[in-house]
C-alpha cells in the first residue's frame, strides 16, 4: 500500500532511505564534473558499468576547443571503463533513456534536472548533481527522502488543438515554481490512462519546474505495449489506496493552448492573450517536445508553405531523425524553410547554435524561459508544437488551428 | 558548526541560470565561475561575496542541476546561504560540495552581520535569533566531512 514513490523507494513518506540505483546517467555537461569528483574520491571502482550511461547531448558537436577537449576526456573514460556511451548525434539523454531502456519500478538517477521525464514509465526518476553521481558511480547507491506525493487527477481527453504541453504549462502555473518542492507528482485517473507515452513524457518533464522531485504515471497497458515494441516484457502497476498530501483535478476538455511568458515558467496565459506578438525565432525540439510525434505535427501544419521567421528544428534523438527522414517529415520541414540541427539539446541552454541576440524573442517548445537562458537580452516564450507551428508561419504568436 | 558573515540580500526564485549562466559552464576553471557568478542578476554582486552570507527569498537554486552554481557561490567566498526554502537538487549539491545552507525566513539588511550555528540550529541577524530547520543526520555528516568527496575519501 502506498504512493508509487513509497512503493518503489520501499519506505514511507518522510523516511530517509538508502537505495540501489538501477540506472544512472550523465551528459557531456555534468559528466565532466562527475568524472572530476569521482577521481577526487579516490578514483577507484565503478559499480556495475552496464547500468551507467554517458550520453552526449548538450553541446554537440563541440562548439570550441575547450568543450572538445573536455568531451574528449570524458569519451575516453566512458569507453575505457565500459560505461554505456552515446556520442554526438545520438540524442538527448532523457530521450535515449525513454527509447526502451527505463522500465517500470526502476530507480533512475540522472545528473540533469529533467531526469523526472522518465517517471512516465512508472519509474522513480530524479535528477542529482555531479558529486552525488560520482558517489553512485563508486557505490551503486544513493539516499533519498521518500517524498510526499500530490495526486493530479485527470479526467476526459484533450480536445481541439490543445496538447499535453498545454496541460503541462497549465499545471505548472497552478502549482507555481516551488509548489511541489521536494514532493512527487502522480498523474492518475481515466484521463491519465488515455494519454500516450509521448504526452506522459512531456507532462513528467515539466514536474521539476514546480520544484518536484519526480513526476510519475502508473505503468499501464499503454506502457506495456510501448515497451513490448522495444523487446521488454513488463507488468502494469496497479494503483493502491494511498495518501496524497494534496489533490488537484483537471478536466482535460477545459485545457486550451497556452504560453509561458518570460522569465517564469509559471506565468502562463492563453495564446489568444498574446496573439500578434512578434517573434524572431521559433525553436522546436528538446526533451520536452522534440519527439517524432512533435516533428510530424509541426510538419503537418507547415507542409507546402513557408515559415515567416527563422525556425530551428532539432530532433530529440537519432531514432526520431531516422523516422522523420523515412516518413518524409524531414523533407516537409526543410521545404518549408526550417533549419535542422544535430539531435541533442540544440539552442535550449544558450550555449551554441540558435543563441538569441539582445532584444530578440524566441518561441520555443522547451521547458524553461529563465532570463538570458538562450542568450543575453533574449526573451523566451514557451508553447506547444501546434502553437509554435502556427506562429512560425505568421512570424508572430498565433493561435493554432484545429488539425 | 558555527559561522558568520555580512548579509547580501537577493530575491526569490533565483534559478541556477542566474547563478552561473550556461555560457560559462564548459570549463573546469573555477576562476571563470567566480568571475561570472550572479552576472545576469547583478554584475556587481560577485565583488561583494567574499565573507558574505547570502540571504535569499524562497526556492533558491531552482532550475538546472548544474553543480557549478553551488561551487561558484562557495568559491566566491560565501559562508552560507539562508533562505525560507531551496530547490532540492541545489540543496543536495550545496551540502555535497560543503556549502552550508540554512532553511529559515529572516529579514535581510544588506551588509549587517549574520551569525549561525548549524549544530544547535539557529541563525542570528539584526539582534534577532531564529531557530532553523535542522539538516538530516546524513547531511550533517557530509557537511562535517567538508563535502561528499571528502566523505568518500575517508569512508571509501
Ligand atoms: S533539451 Fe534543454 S532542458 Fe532538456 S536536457 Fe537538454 S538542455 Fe536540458
Amino acid at each position: 500500500m502506498g504512493t508509487l514513490s513509497e512503493r518503489i523507494l520501499n519506505g514511507s513518506t518522510g523516511e530517509y532511505v538508502d537505495c540501489c540505483v538501477d540506472r544512472a546517467y550523465v551528459h557531456d555537461g555534468t559528466g565532466v564534473l562527475t568524472l572530476e569528483a569521482w577521481k577526487n574520491m579516490g578514483g577507484r571502482g565503478i559499480q556495475d558499468a552496464a547500468h551507467l550511461y554517458v550520453l552526449f547531448d548538450h553541446i554537440v558537436p563541440a562548439n570550441n576547443s575547450t568543450t572538445a577537449t573536455l568531451q574528449h576526456e570524458l569519451r575516453e573514460f566512458a569507453c575505457s571503463s565500459f560505461l554505456q556511451f552515446s556520442d554526438i548525434g545520438g540524442g538527448i539523454c532523457h530521450q535515449l533513456m525513454s527509447e526502451g531502456i527505463v522500465l517500470p519500478d526502476e530507480i533512475v538517477v540522472g545528473a540533469d534536472s529533467h531526469t523526472c521525464t522518465l517517471g512516465a514509465f512508472g519509474a522513480f526518476a530524479t535528477g542529482v548533481g555531479a558529486t552525488d553521481m560520482a558517489a553512485i558511480w563508486k557505490t551503486g547507491e544513493t539516499w533519498f527522502r521518500v517524498p510526499e506525493s500530490i495526486g493530479i487527477h485527470l479526467s476526459g481527453t484533450l480536445t481541439g488543438s490543445a496538447e499535453a504541453k498545454d496541460l503541462a504549462l497549465t499545471y505548472v502555473s497552478r502549482l507555481g515554481m516551488d509548489g511541489a518542492s521536494y514532493q512527487s507528482l502522480e498523474f492518475v485517473g481515466e484521463g491519465a490512462a488515455a494519454i500516450p507515452i509521448d504526452g506522459r513524457l512531456t507532462l513528467c518533464n515539466l514536474a521539476v519546474e514546480t520544484g518536484a522531485k519526480a513526476g510519475m504515471f502508473y505503468a499501464d497497458d499503454i506502457t506495456v505495449q510501448y515497451l513490448a515494441t522495444a523487446g521488454h516484457t513488463v507488468q502494469a502497476q496497479e494503483p493502491e489506496p494511498c495518501t496524497y498530501i494534496r489533490e488537484i483535478d483537471f478536466d482535460l476538455p477545459d485545457i486550451v493552448p497556452v504560453i509561458a511568458v518570460p522569465p517564469r515558467v509559471d506565468t502562463v496565459k492563453p495564446v489568444s492573450d498574446l496573439a500578434g506578438l512578434h517573434v524572431d525565432q521559433v525553436f522546436v525540439g528538446t526533451c520536452t517536445n522534440g519527439r517524432y510525434s512533435d516533428l510530424a505535427r509541426f510538419a503537418r501544419v507547415v507542409k507546402g508553405r513557408k515559415v515567416a521567421v527563422r525556425t530551428i528544428v532539432v530532433p530529440a534523438s537519432r531514432a526520431v531523425l531516422e523516422k522523420a527522414i523515412r516518413n518524409g517529415v524531414l523533407m516537409d520541414l526543410v521545404e518549408a524553410g526550417c533549419s535542422i540541427g544535430t539531435p541533442g539539446c540544440g539552442p535550449c541552454l544558450g550555449a551554441h547554435m540558435g543563441v538569441l541576440g539582445e532584444g530578440e524573442v524566441c518561441l520555443s517548445t522547451a521547458n524553461r524561459n529563465f532570463r538570458n537562458r538562450m542568450g543575453v537580452g533574449g526573451e523566451i516564450y514557451l508553447s506547444s508544437v501546434a502553437t509554435a507551428a502556427a506562429s512560425a508561419l505568421e512570424g508572430e504568436i498565433t493561435e493554432p488551428g484545429v488539425s | 558548526m558555527q559561522g558568520k558573515g555580512r548579509a547580501v540580500c537577493v530575491g526569490a526564485d533565483i534559478d541556477t541560470d542566474l547563478v552561473i549562466a550556461g555560457r560559462y559552464l564548459r570549463t573546469k576553471d573555477r576562476s571563470i565561475w567566480i568571475a561570472h557568478v550572479f552576472e545576469d542578476l547583478d554584475p556587481s554582486l560577485a565583488s561583494r561575496l567574499n565573507g558574505a552570507v547570502i540571504v535569499a527569498g524562497k526556492n533558491f537554486g531552482c532550475g538546472s542541476s548544474r553543480e557549478q552554481a553551488a561551487i561558484a557561490i562557495r568559491e566566491a567566498g560565501v559562508v552560507a546561504v539562508v533562505a525560507p526554502s531551496f530547490a532540492r537538487i541545489f540543496f543536495r549539491n550545496a551540502i555535497n560540495i560543503g556549502l552550508p545552507l540554512i532553511e529559515c525566513t529572516i529579514t535581510c539588511n544588506e551588509g549587517s552581520p549574520v551569525t549561525f550555528d548549524l549544530t544547535e540550529g539557529w541563525v542570528e541577524a539584526e539582534g534577532k535569533k531564529y531557530s532553523t530547520r535542522p539538516l538530516s543526520a546524513k547531511m550533517r555528516e557530509i557537511l562535517a566531512a567538508g563535502g561528499l568527496v571528502n566523505y568518500w575519501r575517508t569512508h571509501g
